[in-house]
């Protein structure tokens, strides 16, 4: 992945923009944590959302983890086929198992975001 | 595969000829009855009946000429059609692929698996007991009454928190009541607290109650000794804080020592605090959650009172609460006006928490208990589980260690991290195989602050013979092939079912096959 | 000591393995202040014959169902319990075990459940029930929450008057802190009107809560009302009798999202209350919004065919405080009853159960309401239960009935119902002549 313009949320969530348009996913550090996903709850396109709240829901068989809007703003897509074919997550966290794109509310917001280096930091404290 | 029996060396205990312990796979399955065992659906043949009607006595009017046309089903509900000796041989054989305390070891950590006597079964079911109608007269229903009310005055004396509602169906009913009268109280004071704080070894039910009941949850840490940490408590609490709820003995099985401090903290900002009393089973005449600070808490008469588990239930959770948060119990309480036990409802009352007046039918076994054992029964019974739980917990603490205290009450939480750490063997790994020597598996994995936790609760019910041979399991198997422990249990009808399978596909319910 | 068996010897030798003096020292964690230094105040001790005389002389002090003819309804019924209920019921192997956490040691359990959450699924005609809820009125609770968490609206809560009262109080208790609006539509003629119940339907309504037959034993224009919520994005909430499946249409055939029931007709007797059962169906987009265990099948490691406790990332002992409820012990005992309460009737005797209940409360409600003084309040369709208005004062014309023998009611002034009214229940258990009797003893 170009991890260049990607930021990351302390709780996992990555967001790359792309034309005013931001793409949410969690991490491949969140997912190995998470272990055998079971399930994935993702909001219908429409919905808005601001930073910090919570747009959906992941689930392993012993665990289940808020996803948490890392930027504000409204859902424009979702990745549909991601609910049927989790391995798209576990495959291809950054790429393929994307969740939603929002229209980006406040560009400002990524300011508050963890760039790659300083989240590679962050997993590695967690992991510990 | 081939996997060796489980075997336990001659020198690794004591008394090991009392047990058999051995369970090669090849000899478990074959006295099962896999034909009965099918679903009951399976099992069904059209025009089969077990249960007959007599007919109609009354003027035989079609159906609809007394029913809309337009409500009526075309055709009846789809149920199974098998014979009655169909149904006893299937549910029967069922029966049989469970553990259970009547069979059973059951040292499930948390959820005090003792014996439940058989007396209780048969009084329950005296008629005048177990047919009276929920809304048949109280005059029609004093003996009942009168029974109802000795045990509110009993669970009452025991907390030494005198007002009690017996309404609750189970522990966590129990605490989101106490919660709302907790906030009803607050509320009446003109007060808006809006924080219910926890320890990180709660159980469950304790943020998930505070929830519901509309509060924000706070969670503490743990300190080193497994013991709420004074100081970070004390730095949650302001004019915000409602409720405090801690379970004492706590999950790790240890008595809070400073719970009377914690409980002035508390006080001292005007919040109140909440007992959970799944570990009643320790401290029964011992001494009291109304005496160590507690000014609410609920009882699992399913566990402390023999309820029974019934397979995950009927349990019934009553709930006592200091005297001036009793006017905010749950309706209705029974009152006594000379001879005459009365229905009343508290005047200011959080409500109704459940249609009709509670789990009657668990409230009378436990009151059966209370009964036979009175005070110095019931105070040795917590004695003995106590002894019990400290005698196994020094048979295993070289192999499993627990981390957390010297001595411990009623039950303890081993850790299987070393052991995980030398040889890849998990607590699951344990559990699991725990089956193959004819034991139930402790809790495991619970509370989350021990790693690869090993809850054991033997209860006051189970000799030191039994003791002594769980022991030697655990020991006997801690020396197994670690590949035998992996893919254990080997003896049981099945074994580690796949649940990332279950969950990513749910099937639950029986589909036809022509469907 | 009754249930205690450790010798004197064996406890001095577990002291010595424990390496301490005395039991007492074993509590020195307890601080010496907090003691309780009498015997706790409670009745002494007794043998297992003398809580026999005990108990049965205050038993003999309670008039139960089988020493007076039962006409009581209101949520709770005298149906016969077949013996094979309490026989199974009664195997030490289903009600010592608790809930099934190692599967392994548990398929007994866990496929009695997957079977009883079957069963409810073919009765109620849903997709997906629960292993079971505590009673009819948390059920009722419990699905307003699910339906509030589904819509994300947080606006209004509708429930129809007719519903149980204390089922309604339970949801006052339950949902009074939110800031949801409790709606309650009224049913003066003993069912509700549905205009009545479009005009309060909003896109803030998370959930219409109809019973049917209602409290009043009425049917109401269910599927209706199911339609009307469906138009405004609300979840539609049945709350049904069982029995009454026998013989009226399946909720998920006229469009119901979740149903809902006490579950104490299905081989259940009737304890003054309780344990009893809540039965809980839903259509399958609500399958992981739902409170409770859910049973499921899967396979072993080697392929066999087994069953799990599914789902477990909804409940309390995972999620806390975000959890779909808090409920963790359930009624997995009685629900055992049902399942094999169900499996004995099977299809033709639900429904010969629900016919004679039928023709029977319409035989009685014929001579009950031909009786000078007395009538059927409401000129609707009703099952097995009616509510009769009566002259002369109800508390009068109950002790009537009790005096002869019978147990009618309840009343329903003190439950929040209409004046000078009560219910009268006719079960398949009760006769002609019995029904002859009590309309002889009320006139």
């Amino acid at each position: 992945m170009d991890a260049s313009n990607t930021r990351f949320a302390k709780t996992h969530e990555w967001v790359r923009v792309e034309d005013g348009v931001a793409t949410v996913g969690i991490s491949d550090f969140a997912v190995k944590q998470l272990t055998d996903l079971v399930y994935v709850e993702l909001p219908a396109a429409g919905g808005e959302f601001k930073a910090g709240e919570t747009f959906g829901v992941v689930e392993s068989v012993k665990a289940a983890s808020d996803l948490y809007a890392p930027v504000s703003g409204k859902v424009v897509e979702v990745n549909e086929p991601l609910a049927d074919d989790l391995a798209l997550l576990s495959d291809d966290a950054f790429g393929a198992g994307w969740m939603v794109k929002l229209e980006l509310a406040d560009a400002a917001e990524l300011d508050a975001l963890l760039d790659e280096s300083a989240y590679a930091a962050h997993c590695e404290a967690e992991a510990h | 595969m081939s996997v060796p029996p489980a075997t336990i060396t001659a020198d690794s205990v004591t008394r090991i000829d009392a047990v058999e312990p051995s369970v090669p796979p090849e000899r478990t399955p074959s006295m099962r009855n896999p034909v009965a065992t099918q679903s009951i659906f399976d099992l069904a043949v059209p025009g089969r009946r077990s249960m007959l009607f007599p007919p109609s006595d009354v003027p035989d009017s079609p159906l609809d000429e007394l029913l809309p046309a337009d409500q009526l089903a075309g055709s009846p509900p789809a149920l199974p059609e098998v014979a009655e000796p169909d149904i006893v041989r299937h549910f029967v054989n069922l029966s049989t692929l469970n553990m259970s305390v009547d069979t059973h070891f059951y040292p499930l950590g948390s959820c005090t698996m003792k014996y439940n006597p058989k007396r209780h079964e048969r009084l329950a079911k005296l008629p005048g007991l177990v047919d009276v109608h929920p809304y048949q007269t109280p005059e029609d229903s004093q003996g009942l009454l009168s029974v109802l009310y000795e045990m509110q005055e009993m669970l009452g004396e025991i907390a030494g928190l005198p007002a009690v509602s017996l309404q609750p169906a189970a522990g966590a009913q129990g605490e989101f009541t106490a919660l709302l009268v907790a906030a009803a109280y607050f509320r009446d004071r003109g007060e808006n607290r809006t924080k219910v704080l926890f320890p990180s070894s709660a159980h469950g039910t304790n943020p998930a109650s505070a929830a519901l009941a509309g509060f924000e949850t706070v969670q503490l840490g743990a300190s080193a000794d497994g013991l709420v940490d004074l100081d970070e408590l004390a730095s949650h609490l302001d004019d915000q804080t409602a409720v405090f709820m801690i379970t004492n003995p706590n999950t790790l099985g240890l008595f809070e020592k400073d719970v009377a401090r914690i409980s002035q903290l508390l006080h001292d900002v005007g919040g109140l605090v909440y007992i959970d009393g799944a570990n009643m089973n320790a401290v029964l005449g011992i001494t009291r959650p109304g005496d160590f600070g507690g000014d609410m808490m609920h009882y699992n008469v399913h566990k402390t009172f023999t309820g029974p588990h019934g397979g995950g239930g009927p349990g019934s959770g009553p709930i006592a609460v200091r005297d001036f948060l009793g006017d905010y119990l749950p309706g209705p309480v029974i009152t006594r006006n000379g001879d005459t036990f009365e229905l009343a409802t508290p005047p200011k009352s959080v409500g109704r928490m459940r249609t009709f007046f509670g789990n009657v039918g668990i409230l009378l076994r436990g009151y059966f208990y209370l009964r036979t054992l009175g005070p110095d029964g019931l105070k040795a019974v917590s004695e003995n589980a106590v002894l019990n739980a400290n005698y196994l917990r020094v048979l295993l603490n070289d192999v499993l260690p627990v981390k957390h205290g010297d001595l411990c009450m009623h039950e303890f939480v081993s850790s299987a991290a070393p052991v995980k750490k030398e040889r890849g063997v998990t607590a699951m790994d344990v559990a699991k195989r725990l089956l193959d020597h004819g034991f139930h598996a402790p809790t495991v994995y619970f509370p989350l602050v021990v790693p690869e936790a090993m809850m054991m609760e033997p209860t006051e019910t189970e000799s030191k013979a039994t003791l002594d041979a769980f022991a030697a399991a655990i020991r006997s198997i801690l020396e197994e092939d670690p590949e035998v422990l992996h893919t254990a249990p080997h003896g049981t009808p099945v074994s580690r079912p796949d649940e990332v399978a279950a969950a990513r596909k749910p099937s639950l319910r029986f589909c036809r096959p022509d469907r | 000591m009754t249930y205690l068996f450790t010798t004197a010897d064996e406890r001095r030798e577990m002291l010595d393995t424990i390496g301490v003096e005395s039991v007492d020292a074993l509590f020195e964690t307890v601080p010496a202040e907090l003691r309780l230094d009498r015997p706790l105040d409670v009745p002494p001790a007794l043998t297992e014959m003398e809580l026999e005389s005990l108990v049965t002389e205050r038993a003999g002090r309670t008039k139960g169902v089988s020493s007076q003819t039962c006409f009581l309804g209101g949520g709770a019924y005298d149906h016969f319990v077949p013996a094979v209920v309490d026989e199974i019921a009664g195997r030490g192997e289903f009600y010592t075990a608790y809930t099934p956490y190692q599967a392994e040691a548990s398929q007994g359990s866990l496929q009695v459940f997957f079977e009883f959450q079957s069963l409810i699924c073919e009765l109620t005609g849903m997709e997906v029930a629960n292993a079971s809820l505590y009673e009819g009125g948390t059920a009722v609770s419990e699905a307003v929450f699910l339906a509030v968490r589904a819509t994300r609206r947080h606006g209004k809560i509708v429930l129809l008057g007719s519903v149980h009262p204390e089922y309604r109080q339970v949801v006052d208790a339950y949902a009074g802190h939110l800031e949801t609006e409790i709606v309650t539509v009224d049913c003066p003629d003993g069912v509700a009107d549905p205009e009545a119940v479009r005009a309060v339907v909003d896109d803030t309504t998370a959930c219409v809560v109809v019973q049917h037959p209602n409290f009043l034993g009425c049917l109401e224009d269910v599927e209706s009302i199911c339609q009307i919520a469906r138009d405004a994005g609300a979840v539609s909430i049945v709350s049904v009798d069982p029995i009454s499946l026998g013989v009226l249409r399946r909720p998920g055939d006229y469009g119901a999202d979740v149903v809902v029931a006490e579950g104490q007709p299905l081989g259940v007797p009737l304890q003054y209350g309780g344990p009893y059962l809540g039965l809980m169906a839903c259509r399958t987009e609500f399958m992981r919004k739902m409170p409770g265990r859910l049973i499921g099948e899967t396979v072993d490691r080697e392929g066999r065919h087994c069953y799990v406790l599914n789902l477990q990332a909804r409940e309390q002992h995972i999620r806390r405080d975000k959890a779909t409820s808090n409920i963790c012990t359930n009624q997995g005992l009685i629900a055992l009853r049902a399942t094999v309460y169900l499996t004995s009737l099977g299809p033709h005797g639900i429904r010969e159960a629900a016919e004679l209940c039928t023709r029977k409360a319409h035989y009685a409600a014929d001579k009950l309401g031909a009786v000078d003084g007395l009538s059927v309040a409401y000129d609707k369709p009703f099952f097995k239960e009616f509510t009769v208005r009566s002259e002369r004062p109800v508390g009068e014309v109950v002790a009537a009935a009790r005096a002869a023998g019978f147990g009618i009611g309840p009343e329903l002034a003190p439950l929040g119902g209409p004046e000078n009214t009560f219910l009268v229940a006719v079960t398949e258990k009760r006769t002609k002549d019995e029904i002859d009797r009590l309309a002889t003893a009320l006139a």
